[in-house]
């Protein structure tokens, strides 16, 4: 796929997250003992042949950089294209914040127009899946189509999931004939994951004209209003594929990849997912160690008992301690005789000895970053 | 440019012919270690935690494995514009060319790379020992007592110093005597080949002794001898710390295993000395709802569905229901089917263990075919063997790399036998 180029939005901000996206921007988010929830995305473009990938930035984004650095991890350190980021910026005609999407991508217009590429693939940047692209691309030019949405059949979402997502009608062509963004009522469980490809000169042209109207949101303003003008049609991905936007979304995605299937198809089959390494030692396991059904990342010393868990790297588990159904992010400690279920903890934190902590499995307990329990 | 004061010459062409099928594809510098790491690692993060960014590998031995691991240095931030990693390899010259010699014969042969860089001091080191040691302090040491050659020495149990090269010091820590393996040894300061010599001084001993032909061309031969007699300033740095030659299986397989202890003498969780690798794209390991995994290392990308006790386990190892590994190795991207017991074995990378295998089991008998190399009890298994579903494998067994089920004469491999590729039965 020499011929296309990227873009990530990762700038949204999101409140149902909670503690989690409190410091830290959505995209930057922590997943699968190891990774953040843009190193999907970004993995399936570099996996795809993209080279040429722009992130655009808005809340939060330091610990986005601070992941992304040069780029170097996805082999984006390149001297021709590679990764560019943009955060937001102060200019005599502009406000310094990016007002939606599309003028997140508008305020950047003149990196899109030096690029040289024929297409481009916009993407959320918090979506946890496993896609290669080409065959979208295939699709799209067969179609000849204006644009082309990965969409999905979400049955396995539950009603209040979908009304997160939006949700489109299509005719017997793949045509995509209605979208609604995050409706209430949904109609149908097929929804847009938020992917798109079109040529780079045709979103050159909606980016201006909807600046002209002072329209700045790509789904509601582009997309949306385009429907009946443009030929948009729909991809279908049947893959797995996850949407970090709400609590129990974030904490069933991370407990899914305990399933054998899901990580096969994630980490293993076609491609992998890459992100920042830490330089930690193999994870540690002593006499006492009872560990089942549970992810564990380098750098871990396991002394207590661990059970359906997703620990990153770095998580000390002292003896007598209990875990089960949690995610324990990096660097936190648990304390002897400590007890944790349905808990997801930050990173950095301290569960001191004998302290209990019981969520539900619908409504875990989140302990932000650096707390001290 | 920042002028270099002190530079390092990593000598990494060893053979290491005692770990047996473990280097016959590869130079001993290049041997998986400790769960995720090449024992070359250990020496490089050396370098760059002592806050030395110029590191020539001298390479000699089967060397692919090892160009590819340092590439161009970036794990150990040695990817630099001033310094940064070079692999010197043997070259031709106008009319002649050959092979390295010996150790001294390695680094003549490449002086003209130190002059160019032209640092005030050279450490020398080899790539084959497992130990955290901070050069910069030793430095400090050499310049201190205005040496002309310091020689890293550690203190060994005296039954032992009559293997090692020995050190006789005066109280201040001069050395007024080296003795080459000692039948009766004065003292027990054994030398760690890790030296720090003055450049000028060397460079001029380097050249005498390639013009000696009766010369072996080593430092612990003739170089620091050569010094001695000529009365150069010559001390000896004491290092105290872990510091394992992992020269034989035993030891290799001994040195691996106190890396499980509860609180190990060599800690690779040390924050302030972190040992660099290039780290596998893989995600975290997955241990299944039947796995169990006591007193053991396990790197990431494994999926444990058995049982797992006193192990080193390395990126990519899958391990089936039913399964129970002890006080084993097992490299890289290795499977082991259902309903095996693995005992005492080094297992190398990619190796297709099947179904109700058992691997050590019986007497300790010694090799038959090579007594001097699998003696200790252990057996071990070389790269992409596949071992064929119900083989019982006994102790001191080798199974040479690229073994096919077919190469396997009789599914019982008893003690001190050996498997090799081409199905010859003994």
């Amino acid at each position: 796929m020499k011929n296309t180029m990227g873009i990530i939005l990762s700038g949204g901000r999101n409140d149902r997250l909670k503690e989690l996206s409190a410091k830290r921007s959505i995209a930057a988010i922590p997943v699968g003992s190891k990774y953040r929830a843009i190193d999907f995305i970004l993995s399936n473009m570099v996996n795809s042949g993209i080279t040429n990938i722009g992130i655009l930035t808005q809340y939060s984004f330091r610990s986005l950089m601070d992941h992304l650095g040069s780029g170097k991890e996805w082999d984006l350190d390149r001297r021709k294209d590679g990764l560019f980021i943009f955060p937001p910026y102060l200019s005599g005609d502009s406000s310094g914040w990016y007002r939606g999407t599309a003028d997140a991508m508008y305020n950047n217009l003149t990196y899109l127009k030096r690029s040289n590429e024929e297409y481009v693939i916009i993407s959320t940047g918090n979506c946890v899946f496993k896609m290669s692209f080409d065959e979208l691309l295939d699709f799209h030019k067969q179609k000849d189509a204006d644009i082309t949405i990965v969409y999905r059949d979400m049955h396995d979402f539950s009603k209040q999931d979908l009304s997160l997502l939006g949700i489109i009608q299509l005719d017997s062509d793949s045509k995509i004939t209605d979208l609604q963004e995050k409706p209430l009522n949904p109609k149908g469980s097929m929804g847009s994951t938020g992917v798109y490809i079109m040529k780079r000169t045709l979103l050159i042209s909606l980016l201006e004209e909807s600046a002209a109207h002072g329209y700045y949101d790509f789904v509601k303003d582009i997309l949306i209003k385009n429907v009946e003008n443009l030929k948009i049609y729909g991809f279908k991905f049947s893959g797995y594929w996850r949407c970090l936007s709400s609590i129990p979304l974030y904490y069933n995605c991370n407990m899914e990849m305990l399933n054998p299937d899901i990580r096969r198809e994630l980490f293993i089959d076609n491609g992998r997912i890459f992100t920042k390494v830490k330089d930690e030692p193999p994870a540690k396991y002593n006499e006492e160690a009872e560990v089942k059904n549970s992810i564990i990342a380098d750098g871990c010393i396991i002394e207590g008992t661990v059970i359906n868990s997703v620990l990153f790297r770095g998580v000390t588990v002292k003896r007598g301690a209990l875990i089960k159904d949690c995610i324990v992010m990096q660097g936190s400690v648990i304390d002897e005789s400590a007890f944790l279920e349905y808990c997801i903890l930050d990173k950095n934190v301290v569960v001191s000895r004998e302290k209990a902590l019981k969520g539900e499995s619908n409504w875990p307990v989140i302990v932000g970053k650096d707390t001290m329990v | 440019m920042v002028k270099k004061e002190l530079i390092a010459l990593l000598l990494a062409g060893g053979q290491g012919s005692r770990l047996g099928v473990l280097t016959k594809t590869m130079a001993k510098p290049a041997v998986l270690y400790g769960g995720k790491y090449r024992i070359i690692d250990f020496t490089l993060s050396n370098c760059i935690n002592s806050g030395i960014d110029t590191v020539g590998v001298l390479t000699q031995y089967l060397p692919l494995k090892l160009n590819t691991h340092i590439g161009i240095g970036k794990p150990w931030d040695l990817d630099r514009f001033n310094g940064g990693v070079t692999i010197l390899s043997p070259y031709l010259k106008d009319e002649t060319g050959e092979w390295y010699k010996g150790t001294a014969n390695a680094v003549y042969q490449n002086i003209h790379y130190v002059d160019k860089i032209s640092p005030e001091y050279v450490i020398i080191l080899s790539g084959d020992h497992i130990y955290k040691m901070d050069y910069s302090l030793m430095l400090d040491f050499h310049k201190k007592n205005k040496a002309d050659a310091t020689i890293s020495v550690i203190e060994v149990p005296y039954e032992d110093a009559s293997r090692y090269g020995i050190m006789n010091t005066y109280e201040d820590g001069r050395i007024y005597e080296f003795e080459e393996k000692p039948k009766n040894p004065k003292s027990n300061l054994a030398s760690m080949g890790v030296y720090i010599f003055s450049w000028p001084v060397l460079r001029e001993y380097l050249i005498k002794d390639a013009e000696s032909p009766d010369s072996d061309n080593d430092f612990g031969k003739n170089i620091i001898p050569g010094m001695l007699n000529e009365g150069k300033s010559m001390w000896a740095y004491r290092f105290h710390g872990y510091w394992k030659d992992v020269g034989t299986i035993q030891a290799f397989w001994e040195s691996n295993m106190d890396l499980i202890e509860r609180v190990p003498d060599f800690n690779l969780f040390d924050q302030n000395w972190k040992i660099y690798t290039t780290n596998p794209i893989k995600p975290a390991h997955y241990i299944g709802p039947n796995g169990s995994i006591k007193k053991s290392i396990v790197a990431e990308g494994c999926m444990i569905y058995g049982q797992v006790r006193n192990s080193v386990i390395f990126p990519g190892v899958f391990i089936d229901e039913g399964s129970i590994v002890e006080d084993s190795i097992i490299m890289s991207n290795s499977s082991v089917g259902k309903n095996c017991h693995i005992v005492k074995s080094i297992l190398s990378e990619r190796i297709k263990v099947g179904n109700n295998v058992k691997i050590g089991f019986g007497e300790p008998t010694v090799n038959e075919s090579k007594p001097s190399i699998y003696n200790s009890g252990i057996t071990v298994v070389g790269d992409e063997a596949v071992i064929p579903d119900n083989a019982v494998l006994g102790k001191n067994v080798v199974i040479d790399i690229g073994a096919a089920p077919e190469d396997f004469c009789s599914l019982e491999v008893p003690s001190g036998k050996s498997v090799y590729k081409g199905g010859i039965c003994e």
